[in-house]
């Protein structure tokens, strides 16, 4: 079967400075590929360049065989399939956490408001934050508001989540309710592309890991392999620093 | 002005109301079509397309860097002429300060709208949104509350700067202060009294202003 994403020789640069060089994946439908590797090495350039928020300057991606900078392109339609959770949330502040999660589908999914909504509970029942559902985002932790985040994108009903570092802005003590979400989706079958630092959850969730330097993936493996038996000298001194 | 003679105010009193609906139609007038046009050039402004970019960059600076007398005398005596093939100085007043408040408003719209994070953005395209679902779902929601006070300020002078299309002819409350001022040849009853009017419609906004702001 089609890889659902190819990535193809991308390369990204602001100027001189190359930030992805030629890089070259492809993840299957219902894989978890966590992409590690130390800050500045491009993982969440190429994490966005997945539903192009940043534009690739060559190479291409491809979501479903369909390329998202080819000529007849509808990237609404692609990001539409292509959930993604940010760093900082990014929560709508001007709206309750319901409409948070129904705006979406009912603008660009055209569902009714009454279906948006209903949605949009059992979302958060899946996220355990129905008693939130009346709430603005200013009066959420970081945790919760994160969760919501996550029933936000899960509402179009994506056929891929992108996760850039979902946990590093929160509390320690609210980065498990988070990854615990995450957990679930994996084990739903979600096809996942997670940037993250944290290693545990790379290795108990990830089918694959990638690791990433200076714009370069380095290595790509199964966790077990990476991990106990990294081949390239940077991935081991990277390893040894975080572990 | 121990002289006050408050008869003349009485004399002309329907004539100032009337003024004074004048001053407030096409002040509202002003700044509504005035915010459309600024809104619809801020949108130009920060296009990447130079074709739309440099001639409203070109409008702004011309409006701005013009006087505003000079303005309503163009649109008055050229450009409403020209159009209608008559003279109307309603018509003309309200043009001139549309298209005056659009090049200040556009400023405030850009301002506001760059003042929103980013990620607001970004999280809205992400979700498949079209460009201008995001800025009237998600951008403008948030940045217009962040424009009210700059907006208020944009009004106020608008109101103020309605009183220069006395100029040509338009019956707003500063026509008839001169008229009264002509007429008697009196200075402080017809203009005190403008002024007084002027500062409770100011006043007044300014006031209904406080007052969204605490709302929203």
């Amino acid at each position: 079967m089609e890889p659902i994403i190819q990535v193809k020789s991308l390369t990204k640069s602001y100027g001189s400075n190359t930030v992805l060089a030629d890089i070259e994946l492809e993840i299957d439908r219902r894989e978890v590929v966590v992409v590690i590797g130390p800050s500045g090495s491009g993982k969440s350039t190429f994490l966005r360049c997945l539903n192009l928020l940043e534009k690739p300057n060559g190479g291409e991606v491809l979501i479903e065989g369909r390329s998202l900078t080819g000529k007849g392109t509808n990237i609404e339609e692609i990001r539409a399939e292509v959930g993604m959770v940010f760093q900082n949330f990014n929560l709508f502040p001007h709206m309750k956490v319901i409409d948070n999660i129904a705006l979406a589908p009912v603008k660009v999914r055209k569902w009714s408001t009454e279906q948006a909504r209903k949605k949009a509970m059992e979302l958060l029942y899946k996220v355990g934050l129905t008693e939130k559902a009346e709430a603005y985002p200013g009066s959420l932790s970081g945790g919760q508001a994160q969760r919501v985040a996550i029933a936000r994108a899960l509402a179009m009903e994506p056929k891929i989540m992108l996760f850039d570092e979902p946990t590093s802005a929160l509390d320690p003590e609210m980065i498990g309710e988070v990854l615990a979400v995450m957990k679930d989706l994996a084990r739903e079958g979600m096809t996942m592309v997670v940037v993250t630092h944290e290693m545990g959850f790379a290795r108990e969730v990830g089918d694959r890991i990638v690791f990433m330097e200076q714009g370069r993936v380095l290595e790509i493996a199964k966790p077990d392999e990476l991990f106990d038996h990294p081949k390239h000298e940077r991935t081991k001194e990277f390893l040894s620093k975080i572990l | 002005m121990s002289d006050f003679n408050f008869d003349i105010i009485w004399g002309y009193f329907p004539l100032f109301m009337r003024g004074t609906l004048y001053t407030i139609g096409i002040s509202v007038s002003g700044i509504v079509l005035g915010s459309l046009l600024g809104l619809i050039i801020a949108m130009c402004n920060m296009s990447r397309l130079w074709f739309l970019k440099y001639p409203v960059q070109g409008y702004i600076h011309f409006f701005r860097g013009t006087p505003l007398m000079l303005q309503i005398l163009i649109v008055h005596f050229g450009v409403v002429y020209s159009i209608l093939g008559t003279t109307n100085a309603i018509v003309a007043a309200i043009t001139a300060l549309a298209l005056n408040a659009a090049a200040y408003t556009a400023e405030i719209f850009r301002a506001g709208i760059q003042s929103i994070d980013k990620g607001q953005s970004e999280a809205a395209y992400s979700l498949g949104m079209k460009k201008w679902q995001v800025m009237r779902y998600v951008v403008l929601p948030q940045a217009t509350k962040r424009m009210i006070p700059a907006f208020g300020n944009e009004f106020i002078v608008l109101i103020k700067d309605s009183s220069l299309v006395a100029v040509i002819a338009a019956p707003e409350l500063m026509y008839w202060a001169k008229a009264a001022n002509a007429q008697y040849t009196r200075v402080w009853e017809p203009y005190l009294t403008a002024a007084c009017i002027y500062l409770a419609l100011t006043y007044s906004l300014h006031k209904l202003l406080q007052y969204i702001e605490r709302k929203m």
